[in-house]
């Protein structure tokens, strides 16, 4: 019972901290792809602290409570992922708290967050069906909904009956990421206007909470990677992490894909990879 | 010290020489990013605004509109000998000077071209002189309270 409170807990206070050292290793190795020697490992923590010293400025209040509101529902998903409750549960808590994100850009009232909240909701249906098969898969091959269950699932390893999920839900994690080709919505790298998109209205404070809530976003879904490998979690993490890699090195590789490619191709993924997947488990069970 | 300076930089009527040194700044040869510098191009996201080139009146209300758009603390840096007093340009008949008549401008880097050294020396006094900004922000935030 105590485990229940513990692991989220400790979920909290750790993901951030993961997530933005993440994050500066990410910035450190783009740096050394790109011929630069690149920023301290620790330059995500000084910007965000740096943009809490800064003013708020808003173009409405309802901007900066949408935010709030993409942070703490990003919390609560990752929370329940990590005390090992119903996987359905944080895809559709994951969702609503991408929706308030959406709602904080159409908020912004100015062309380029009206844009980039426009095709933050193309992001979302390019992923959402190779999600849901991703749910489905898991269980289909565990026999459960409950991440505790599905954790110490008695199946020799999760990947060897889904290859198929796994690597279309690799497909949509560049999307979930922000990395390129599909970061259309808004960009992780230094950039204005159209390409930064959604995220172009918010300054200081508000921006920070953004930022946080990405930590702690990219740490639930490298969990999500993770419990293909159960029941070995150790190997689970050691592939998050590999992926992890492997998604910088795709960012900058790639150049931007347009939106009409992301939809489409997220779909065919999806349809090939994930539903084709659960067919054959169907078929040869 | 502060850490993460963001810049957005603007080019008011200049030759480009000093534009291209700014942007050589972020090349891997000066690599400004070790600084935690982003050149983001947004002024709601920026702390520093650097400007090159002299001001006219077609562009005026931009550097004023920008500016404006910047949330506190924030720290104006002219680049270049044009954006310190309008340079060659200063006898046009639609140029005014530099950015200091009409936004108040924290620092002046000479030079034309200016060496991208000296930006980057800039962009460090520039952080100096935030951070007392930000000291002033919040000490008055406190005074209001």
């Amino acid at each position: 019972m105590r485990k229940d409170i513990l692991i989220p807990f400790f979920y909290v206070v750790l993901a951030p901290l993961l997530g933005g050292l993440l994050a500066g290793v990410d910035r450190r190795i783009t740096a050394r792809l790109q011929g630069r020697f690149g920023p301290p490992i620790l330059q995500p923590f000084y910007d965000v602290a740096k943009l809490f010293c800064k003013e708020n400025l808003v173009a409405h209040r309802t901007q900066t409570a949408y935010i709030v509101f993409f942070l703490v529902f990003m919390v609560f998903t990752g929370g329940i992922f990590y005390a090992g409750e119903d996987l359905l549960l944080v895809i559709f808590s994951m969702m609503l708290a991408n929706t308030f994100f959406v709602l904080a850009g159409y908020k912004g009232g100015a062309p380029y967050s009206s844009i980039g909240a426009e095709r933050e909701l193309l992001q979302i249906m390019a992923y959402e069906p190779m999600i849901l098969f991703y749910a489905m898969g898991i269980y289909m091959a565990s026999k459960t909904f409950y991440v505790e269950q599905i954790a110490v699932t008695q199946h020799p390893m999760l990947i060897v009956s889904l290859p198929g999920v796994f690597l279309g839900f690799l497909y949509v994690l560049t999307i979930k990421l922000r990395k390129s080709p599909f970061d259309l919505s808004t960009s992780h790298h230094g950039h204005q206007e159209i390409v930064k998109g959604i995220t172009t209205e918010f300054t200081g404070p508000a921006l920070g909470l953004i930022e946080i809530a990405h930590w702690y976003e990219n740490i639930l879904l490298l969990g999500l990677v993770g419990l293909f490998f159960a029941p070995n979690l150790w190997l689970g993490a050691l592939a998050a992490l590999l992926v992890y890699f492997l998604e910088i090195f795709i960012d900058n590789a790639c150049a931007r894909a347009r939106w009409q490619l992301t939809v489409f191709s997220s779909w065919v993924v999806a349809a090939v990879l994930g539903f084709g997947n659960i067919l054959a488990i169907t078929l040869f069970r | 010290m502060q850490k993460s300076p963001w810049i957005i930089h603007y080019d008011g009527s200049s030759c480009n020489g000093c534009d291209i040194e700014v942007l050589a700044a972020l090349t891997p040869m000066y690599d400004v990013e070790r600084f935690g510098v982003i050149n983001t191009g947004n002024p709601k996201h920026a702390d520093i605004f650097l400007i090159t080139g002299s001001v006219n009146e077609q562009n005026k209300s931009v550097i004023r509109n920008i500016y404006d758009q910047m949330p506190n603390p924030k720290v104006v840096l002219a680049v270049g000998i044009c954006a310190c007093t309008g340079g060659i340009f200063r006898e046009c008949y639609n140029v005014l000077g530099g950015p200091d008549k009409v936004i108040p401008v924290d620092l002046y880097v000479m030079g034309c071209a200016v060496r991208p050294e000296a930006i980057i020396d800039g962009v460090v006094k520039a952080l100096e002189v935030w951070e007392d900004k930000r000291r002033e922000m919040t000490r008055k935030r406190g005074l209001k309270v």
